[in-house]
């Protein structure tokens, strides 16, 4: 769960976080009155979630409230990496002597958070990151000990403040408090990421937090009551985890379900190795049942019309039988006809194809192995895109080889079963 | 010969009377483990599918000896009942719930190596040596006992792979599926270094996804130090690059973790990367036959 910038900014506030003033703007109106409350000179900020705001000149600087007014409507125009600017942060402007970079995260590769401190922060970072390592200071923080004051120590020296800067070698004071007040941050709401960038000192010598980024746990979700994620925008999304399944939108015209997380994506790998495009990424999870997979079909439905739908199972705990049904029972409620392209292997996978065939539906072709199922969706939605034929005859002609395949393939499967029926020996005994 | 389980592994199951508990336990045992206790607290004394249900580890432990611990327990207990599971001495832990705080995963990583056990996941399918022991639940009926080692990121392309592999006659050593949380315990490289040394194994499978820097730290650890074949699949090419707030993860993975620098790391490593799972079934076949004819 991501946050704002104001709605960090605000948790810094309270985690005692040196932060400007600042007031929330919805129209370019507000704007302007914020502007003339807060002085004349202010930075106009788009919010949104996302990185690369100042590049994208949603970030201004301000001399004047009509001067506001104006870049507040430009800014709030914006959409920006695809995310439309949902409100402005008005923020008092300061004199920048020097940007810092401050953060916290979590790292796979040592298993703990990690805290990220370059003496030079700012927009390019990551160019600084890449071109000189050595200049970005990385310390694993061990989550049973805590920041270590040895730590704060390190930050502290890393930043190389003067005697003669703006407020002297006394900053290192209110910069070690800030190492500690951000670990508590990101330690007792059980964040992901916190990151200040810039963390700015002014030419009066004063350190300020002029971003935030602030990343929690959903998984952490249910020790923290008062955070409450947003429902996701995307109706598909909302609906398909409503039903508690893994959904992400996508921009083509072939919808994908399967089981598992890895194999749902290996399927939307070969469908576009294959020239096709896929609508989402849906995840029934493992032993699923009827009444998710009908779930999943309802949630693709809800959307942009799909051209066909493919559905990838390999039951391993999942019976194909009860994926089987509950499929039939979508289609059959929604009045699908879109084609849907069905590949049930593992668990109860005879069953599951005797379900569908006894349903008759025909819009639904059943595939004998993933790869052949990839196939025939992709050249399915290729053919209706182009409008070869109409969309009946070809599914018709595909609906036939397929299911003559499908038979070889179950005759197959049931030999090589008998040959595998050996007892397994008793372990342990 | 194996890796990390077989028909000596004495199995305890945390979570027993909850409902995936229960359902695996019967799994396990028809698959062929040893499983010699169960727990859950507050349910000491009963028994579940014929497997004494003890109220802590330490308890179990002391009427009964058992070396591996499989976690069951809800995800706001799991970090509990790992710490438990290290201090009542197991050796080897394999966490099967999902959804485990990353901040509980990081405290219990900062344990285990005080405690000197492993771990297996969280979020994860386990492992299995087929028809000696399954620790999780991989569906034991696509498995047969054989030459091929397989270590994964995702479950059901495990199942795939394994499938493809057993209709093509190899058979399976052990099969481990890591899990793909953020913080996890085993990772690739240890489960490579164990099946270079085990004599069961003649090659093995990594299935790796996009995310994190694993599939690339195992391509090197491959190419200097393994003399058994090993064939890889990485999901994810399609995958939109995941939305990015702020600059601290570039800043400490870089330009590592997509599919395409995984597959090119593997590749330049010698190490060949399929297009399928099915493809990756069929170069692990090529590969052990290759290694015995010569």
């Amino acid at each position: 769960m991501d946050l704002l910038e104001h709605e960090g900014k605000r948790l810094f506030a309270t985690a005692g976080l040196p932060v400007l003033p600042s007031l929330l703007a919805a129209t370019p109106e507000e704007a302007r009155r914020a502007a003339e409350q807060l002085g004349p000179h202010v930075c106009v900020k788009a919010q949104a979630k996302t990185g690369g705001r100042g590049k994208a000149g949603g970030v201004r600087v301000c001399g004047s409230a009509a001067e506001v007014e104006s870049a507040a409507a430009d800014i709030l125009a914006m959409s920006i990496r695809g995310h439309e600017v949902e409100s402005l942060l008005v923020e008092r402007a300061v004199d920048i002597a020097r940007e810092l970079y401050i953060g916290i995260t979590v790292s796979r590769e040592v298993r703990s958070p990690l805290l990220i401190f370059a003496r030079e922060g700012g927009v390019d970072i990551e160019e600084l990151a890449e071109r000189e390592p050595d200049a970005i200071l990385r310390r694993p923080i061990d989550p049973l000990l805590g920041l270590l004051e040895y730590q704060v120590r390190d930050v502290v020296d890393a930043a190389q403040f003067i005697p003669d800067q703006p407020g002297g070698t006394g900053v290192g004071k209110g910069l070690a408090q800030v190492c500690r007040s951000l670990w508590k941050l990101y330690h007792d709401r059980d964040a992901t990421l916190v990151e200040v960038n810039p963390l700015v000192l002014t030419a009066a010598g004063e350190l300020y937090c002029l971003d935030s980024k602030v990343t929690f746990d959903d998984n952490a979700l249910f020790r923290h009551q008062d955070m409450v994620p947003e429902p996701p925008e995307d109706e598909r999304e909302a609906k398909a985890r409503a039903a508690g399944l893994a959904f992400v939108p996508l921009s083509g015209d072939i919808g994908v379900i399967g089981n598992g997380a890895g194999l749902v994506m290996s399927t939307i790998d070969q469908i576009e190795a294959a020239g096709g495009k896929a609508a989402d990424f849906c995840d029934i999870g493992g032993g699923a049942r009827s009444e998710v997979a009908q779930a999943a079909l309802e949630a693709m439905f809800a959307g942009p019309p799909v051209a066909a739908v493919l559905v990838n199972i390999f039951g391993g705990i999942t019976r194909c039988e009860d994926v089987a049904r509950g499929l039939v029972e979508a289609i059959e409620a929604a009045h699908v006809d879109a084609p849907v392209v069905v590949r049930l292997d593992g668990n109860a996978a005879d069953e599951g194809h005797a379900v569908l065939r006894a349903a008759a539906l025909p819009n639904l072709t059943l595939a004998p192995d993933p790869d052949e199922a990839v196939r025939l969706v992709v050249d399915i939605a290729r053919k209706r895109e182009t409008g070869v034929g109409t969309a009946e005859t070809a599914l018709a002609g595909a609906a036939g080889v397929a299911a003559a395949a499908v038979e070889a393939a179950a005759a197959e499967t049931a030999s090589a079963g008998d040959a595998d029926a050996a007892p397994a020996p008793g372990a342990g005994s | 010969m194996s890796i990390l389980v077989d028909n000596a592994s004495r199995v305890v199951v945390q979570g027993i009377t909850g409902r995936e508990g229960a359902f695996h336990t019967a799994r396990m045992l028809a698959a062929g483990t040893n499983i010699v206790a169960g727990v859950t607290p507050g349910h000491g004394g009963r028994t579940i599918h014929g497997v004494p249900v003890y109220d802590s580890v330490h308890e179990a432990m002391a009427t009964i000896s058992a070396d591996v611990a499989v976690i069951f327990v809800p995800a706001p207990r799991a970090r509990d009942a790992l710490f438990e599971a290290a201090d009542a001495g197991a050796k080897l832990i394999v966490c099967i719930t999902e959804g485990i705080p990353v901040r509980d995963m990081a405290e219990v990583m900062a344990h285990l190596p005080r405690r000197g056990c492993r771990l297996i996941g969280p979020n994860c399918p386990g492992l299995i040596t087929p028809a000696r022991c399954s620790a999780g639940i991989m569906p034991s009926e696509i498995f047969m006992p054989g030459a091929a080692g397989v270590v994964s990121r995702s479950g059901t392309l495990t199942y795939e792979v394994v499938h493809e592999l057993t209709e093509a006659g190899i058979g399976q050593s052990t099969a481990v599926g890591m899990g793909g949380d953020a913080v996890h315990g085993i990772g690739f490289i240890e489960c490579l270094e164990l099946f270079e040394t085990d004599r069961e194994t003649e090659g093995v499978a990594l299935i790796g996804e996009i995310g994190g820097d694993d599939e690339e730290r195992a391509a090197a650890y491959i190419h200097d130090h393994m003399t058994k074949p090993v064939v890889a699949y990485v999901a994810g090419h399609s995958a939109p690059p995941g939305r990015r707030m702020g600059h601290a993860g570039a800043i400490i993975e870089g330009t590592s973790g997509t599919a395409a620098t995984k597959k090119a790391a593997l590749e330049a490593a010698g190490i060949p990367v399929a297009a399928s799972p099915s493809e990756l079934a069929r170069l692990l076949g090529e590969a052990i036959k290759r290694r015995r004819s010569t």
